[in-house]
């Protein structure tokens, strides 16, 4: 299986903190992994750098066979744009559009907005009931699930969770894992921030880090078994 | 779904469903127009306006006899008569000055059309009535002093022809006429009356001219009547041309000065409105960002929101604007005002121009937001 994102060497400095100290990791293609580590910890920062929203200070990262690692902020877009789908845990949606309008944005940025397309999309999350409604119509569930249909309409490389279930209750939380898995079954890369344990050991394999420095990685207990 | 329409949407769906802050802008944008508007259409108007305000000063054309000619002749008068703009002239009265005796002494006696008279010199007040016979007559305050006559009594004015023996002839003074010029020495008598006392019906010496045009109108017309009708010399009465440019151009620059600061106050409000909104919207745009939207997608949304305003503020403020002449007219002129199309456009032209300039800060902020930092709420 090919690497779809590889870290070699990656720090990242703001004045006198560290926030990551010399991080090498590769990811491979269909890979479900956790990066977990409690506040300070440095995954926000490894989660803005794979995201193309920031670039380390030192170190080198691929994605899809792409250094990014030194590319300008107007080529990171276009990355982000093309190669990635994020899921955050305050859901970022637009207010003023509506949630077919909220997935519709992200292909017009992309590319074309296609409405059918975007309305599959819902249908795939459980929300094609919902499509005309504006987010603060939509509860925290359905609005991270809206935030899914979003990061997947452009079939990104890899798709980046940050705390995907931090805002929801143990109800919402097993429906948003339960789509997980069907996109890691679908063969999707997911990479997913969490400080949770529970909401790690869905995935196949967990990073730890610990003062911006990675302390394990490993297969989760749902790997062994499996 | 085309990009355009799609842009359309986001745009439209930005403003309506955003409407609480969106709303004072849009204020600002209509309250600019609505002066822009108001005071343009009165700007144009003004001259139209004030040169009927100005013909109660009197005439500000003077026809003399050029050269050598004793008097102005009838046909060289209708001919100027023909070159003067119908609508324009207010009136046009011809003056025949003679001497004619009281009790033996001299009075100067002006002959002219009374209604003409009365139209070319608002500025003639009569006690009594104006004459409406050729027997009838106004005196001026000085004579009235000097004679003690009044309206009612009978003046008997006798004239000296050459070879020829004394004319008397009595008549009724209709009224006493005060100018606080020269005509205040004078005796007004209808020109028929006159000619019918002297003979040489048709001669004037001078006519005076009211026309409400501006000065530069009026000095082409003068220059077309020397040109055309050579036995007639024309004179523009500067003093007051010259005093109608001046308080034109003040009234002028006092609009211009206006509207430049609504429209500059107007900038400023829809720029500190759109900054307020950028501000607000920072974790919009990086979210936008974020899903992949570069510089100039977040460009295009801003200001396609500030053109939507624009135009929708232009519009607007353009209605408003009509009502707001219209009262400004009516409560410094008395009159209405015309509104010509070009304003319009022109009050359009100048809220989109005001609205884009006005956001191109805000935009410029809204480019510099970092993704990651605005979606951490910093």
């Amino acid at each position: 299986m090919k690497n779809i994102l590889e870290l070699r060497d990656v720090s990242m400095v703001y004045g006198s903190v560290k926030a990551l100290r010399n991080i090498t990791l590769s990811i491979q293609q269909g890979e479900w992994t956790a990066i977990m580590g409690s506040s300070g910890s440095g995954k926000t920062t490894l989660m803005n750098i794979v995201g193309c929203m920031n670039k380390p200070t030192h170190g080198s990262v691929i994605l899809d066979g792409e250094k990014i690692s030194r590319l300008d902020a107007k080529d990171l877009t276009v990355i982000r744009r093309d190669k990635i789908g994020l899921i955050f845990q305050e859901f970022h949606l637009i207010s003023y559009l509506t949630a077919v309008e909220n997935v519709m944005i992200a292909q017009y940025y992309h590319s074309m907005a296609d409405e059918e397309e975007a309305m599959q999309a819902l249908e795939r999350v459980g929300m094609g009931h919902r499509a005309g409604h504006l987010p603060r119509q939509l509860s925290g569930g359905e609005q991270q699930r809206l935030c899914i249909a979003r990061a997947l309409i452009n079939h990104p490389k890899l798709v980046l969770a940050d705390e995907p279930t931090g805002n929801l209750d143990e109800s919402n939380q097993a429906v948003i894992m339960d789509i997980f898995h069907q996109l890691h079954s679908a063969g999707s890369t997911i990479i997913v921030v969490t400080h949770s344990p529970e909401v790690a050991e869905h995935a196949r394999r967990i990073v730890q880090l610990e003062f911006g420095r990675m302390i394990k990685d490993g297969a989760t207990a749902r790997c062994m078994v499996a | 779904m085309t990009r355009y329409r799609m842009y359309t949407k986001i745009v439209l769906s930005s403003l309506l469903r955003r409407r609480s802050r969106m709303t004072l802008a849009l204020a600002a944008v209509i309250t600019g127009s609505t002066v822009f508007l108001g005071m343009g259409a009165v700007y144009f108007d003004i001259p139209r306006q004030m040169g009927r305000e100005f013909r109660s000063y009197g005439a500000n054309l003077i026809l003399v006899p050029s050269g050598d000619n004793a008097a102005l002749r009838p046909e060289d008068i209708r001919k100027v008569k023909e070159l003067l703009p119908a609508d324009k002239v207010v009136g046009m009265a011809p003056f025949r000055y003679e001497t004619l005796y009281y009790n033996r002494q001299g009075l100067t006696v002006a002959g002219t059309d009374m209604d003409a008279a009365r139209k070319s010199g608002p500025f003639r007040q009569v006690q009594g009535e104006w004459p409406k016979a050729d027997n009838q007559v106004l005196i001026g305050t000085d004579i009235a002093e000097q004679t003690r006559l009044y309206t009612g009594t009978s003046i008997t004015l006798e004239a000296v022809p050459p070879k020829s023996r004394r004319i008397k002839k009595e008549f009724t003074v209709s009224g006493v006429i005060r100018t606080g010029g020269p005509e205040d020495g004078f005796v007004l008598m209808p020109l028929g009356g006159l000619e019918a006392l002297l003979g040489s019906p048709g001669r004037a010496d001078t006519v005076e001219i009211s026309i409400a045009a501006g000065s530069a109108e009026i000095t082409r017309l003068a220059e077309q009547i020397r040109a055309e009708v050579p036995g007639i010399a024309p004179r523009p009465v500067k003093r007051i041309m010259n005093s109608e440019s001046t308080v034109l151009n003040k009234l002028q620059v006092l609009v211009y000065l206006v509207t430049a600061v609504v429209l500059l106050l107007t900038m400023i409000c829809v720029g500190t409105t759109m900054m307020t909104v950028v501000m607000e919207r920072r974790k919009e745009i990086g979210l936008k960002k974020a899903l992949g939207a570069e510089n100039k997608s977040i460009i295009k949304e801003f200001l396609g929101e500030g053109m939507v305003l624009a135009c929708a503020g232009g519009l607007l403020g353009s209605v408003s604007g009509y009502f707001f002449a219209q009262v400004v007219s009516m409560s410094v002129f008395g009159r209405e005002v015309s509104l010509p199309f070009f304003l319009i456009v022109l009050t359009l032209s100048a809220s989109l121009l005001v609205t884009l300039s006005a956001s191109l800060v805000p935009v410029a902020r809204a480019t510099d937001v970092e993704p990651a930092s605005a979606l951490r709420g910093e």
